[in-house]
């Protein structure tokens, strides 16, 4: 029969702490400019522009049709590439720059299918009062159908955000320290590797978890 | 940009492989060969496992329910890569029998190929499961009924009349449940099968040329995506169901 060590976690939560703060932050700065950019490819797909919503179309078809840990491994080489032909050596963590890049441009992507959806789905009529209105295209969009979308789609892009949360584990692939992969480095020093991916699991499932039922909630109030 | 795009050099293709066995486009197509085995392996557990807890969820009762949606819920809210170390870790070290078949009677190649098909087959289960349980939830209770009333035991009505119908009608969502899963076996990569992602790493790491190997796999994964989204179009305009939304009229 195994024995469970538990004693290397104790000290190393801190590292733990922070490792979570860095997984935190990657979330958060990726659900942010994913649903910037995913907005502005919906609009765009959605617009009677030709070329734009091609080109929109192309942008969320390619991102979608490769592998996370690909896109990763792409950044992780094009990002410090194209910085230093840009700027030169930059003080910034690298690693933790391209997750950013990737994590956002990728989410962008899947963002830009559930906003559009939500578009789609406030009735015609309200483009044409906004419009009988006086108001010009661009504002019938961002002051009457984007609010009304938005609204129906919180439940969706919230359960993006805790799926994109546990994505970001895979920041492993770049040897970044996120909250699994400080984990995964203790249990591997102190030969305890399997009580610490142990913890990591709990720790997720506890999290996401009480997130998602939060969210089911919600979804509950709204409809 | 510009001047990565001039430095490309797509010969590197031809040259032969470090490790034998013909050159760097067949030592990615191999690669490829792995990821789609164990897209496949993986489906067909995920498939068996997550029609039967879909099943599961839609019995009436209270134990019965609650245990298949304990499932989804632990296999929904845990990294898939998480899952995955505990799956080629964790598991061989704590389960007695598991762990010595594991340790001594596969070959390191297998202990990777069998820990992210086992991973990958009960991740994708739970997803799976969720479209089953839609699916039969969507035909009504009067299927059930009827057929209880012709006599069949819960089993056969199942199996004879709610699933076949389910299924028909799921098939473009598990398409894409499909196309995920072929795109999660990348993360196999990072306990040391080498299928498509990790062989663009190495061939990027024995050539140094990172880039092209980077753009070729990038075109299979994409190719191998639009090749099963085809077939799947097919295969749902000729089992679309008249009467249902998307359906014949």
């Amino acid at each position: 029969m195994y024995s469970f060590d538990w004693s290397s976690i104790p000290g190393a939560i801190p590292y733990l702490w922070e490792g979570m703060l860095r997984t935190l932050q990657i979330t958060l700065v990726a659900v942010i400019a994913g649903m910037i950019i995913g907005t502005m490819l919906a609009v765009c797909r959605l617009s009677k522009s030709r070329v734009l919503s091609t080109l929109a179309g192309l942008y969320v078809t390619c991102f979608r049709s490769i592998p996370l840990v690909m896109v990763l491994l792409w950044f992780y080489l094009l990002v410090p590439d194209l910085i230093k032909r840009v700027v030169g050596n930059p003080s910034l963590d690298i690693r933790l720059l391209s997750a950013f890049v990737a994590f956002s441009l990728f989410e962008a992507s899947y963002y830009a299918e559930i906003i559009r959806a939500g578009i789609q789905s406030v009735s015609k009529g309200q483009v044409s009062a906004g419009l009988a209105l006086g108001m010009t295209g661009g504002e019938t969009m961002r002051l009457i159908i984007l609010p009304q979308a938005f609204r129906r789609m919180i439940p969706l892009l919230l359960t993006q955000a805790i799926i994109l949360f546990q994505d970001t584990s895979l920041v492993y692939v770049m040897g970044l320290a996120d909250f699994f992969g400080v984990a995964y480095n203790t249990g591997n020093r102190d030969g305890t590797l399997v009580e610490l991916i142990l913890f990591a699991g709990a720790v997720y499932l506890a999290i996401c978890f009480v997130a998602s039922t939060l969210v089911r909630k919600l979804q509950k109030k709204i409809a | 940009m510009a001047t990565i795009l001039a430095d490309l050099d797509f010969r590197v293709f031809l040259q032969p492989a470090v490790g034998g066995g013909g050159n760097y486009l067949s030592y990615l197509l191999f690669g490829l060969g792995w990821t789609l085995l164990l897209s496949v392996c993986s489906w067909v557990l995920a498939f068996v496992v997550g029609s039967l807890i879909g099943v599961l969820r839609t019995l009436r009762g209270t134990l019965l329910p609650q245990l298949g949606a304990f499932y989804v819920e632990i296999f929904r809210n845990i990294p898939l890569l998480v899952q995955l170390f505990i799956w080629y870790f964790v598991l061989p070290e704590t389960v007695p029998f598991f762990g010595t078949w594991f340790k001594q009677g596969l070959s390191p190649d297998l202990q990777q190929f069998v820990s992210a098909t086992l991973c990958l087959g009960f991740f994708t289960a739970a997803r799976v499961s969720e479209q089953v349980r839609s699916g039969i939830m969507s035909l009504g209770r009067g299927q059930y009924g009827a057929g209880l009333a012709l006599g069949f035991d819960t089993a056969q009505v199942y199996t004879l009349i709610l699933l076949p119908v389910a299924y028909r009608i799921i098939i473009p969502t598990l398409t894409s449940e499909f196309l995920n899963l072929i795109k999660n076996t990348a993360v196999a990569s990072t306990i040391g099968l080498v299928e498509l992602a990790q062989r663009s790493k190495n061939m990027g790491e024995y050539t140094s040329r990172l880039y092209e190997s980077f753009i070729a796999v990038t075109v299979l994964y994409a190719i191998v995506n639009l090749v099963v989204m085809l077939i799947s179009r097919n295969v749902e305009k000729t089992t679309r169901l008249p009467g249902f939304v998307g359906g014949k009229q």
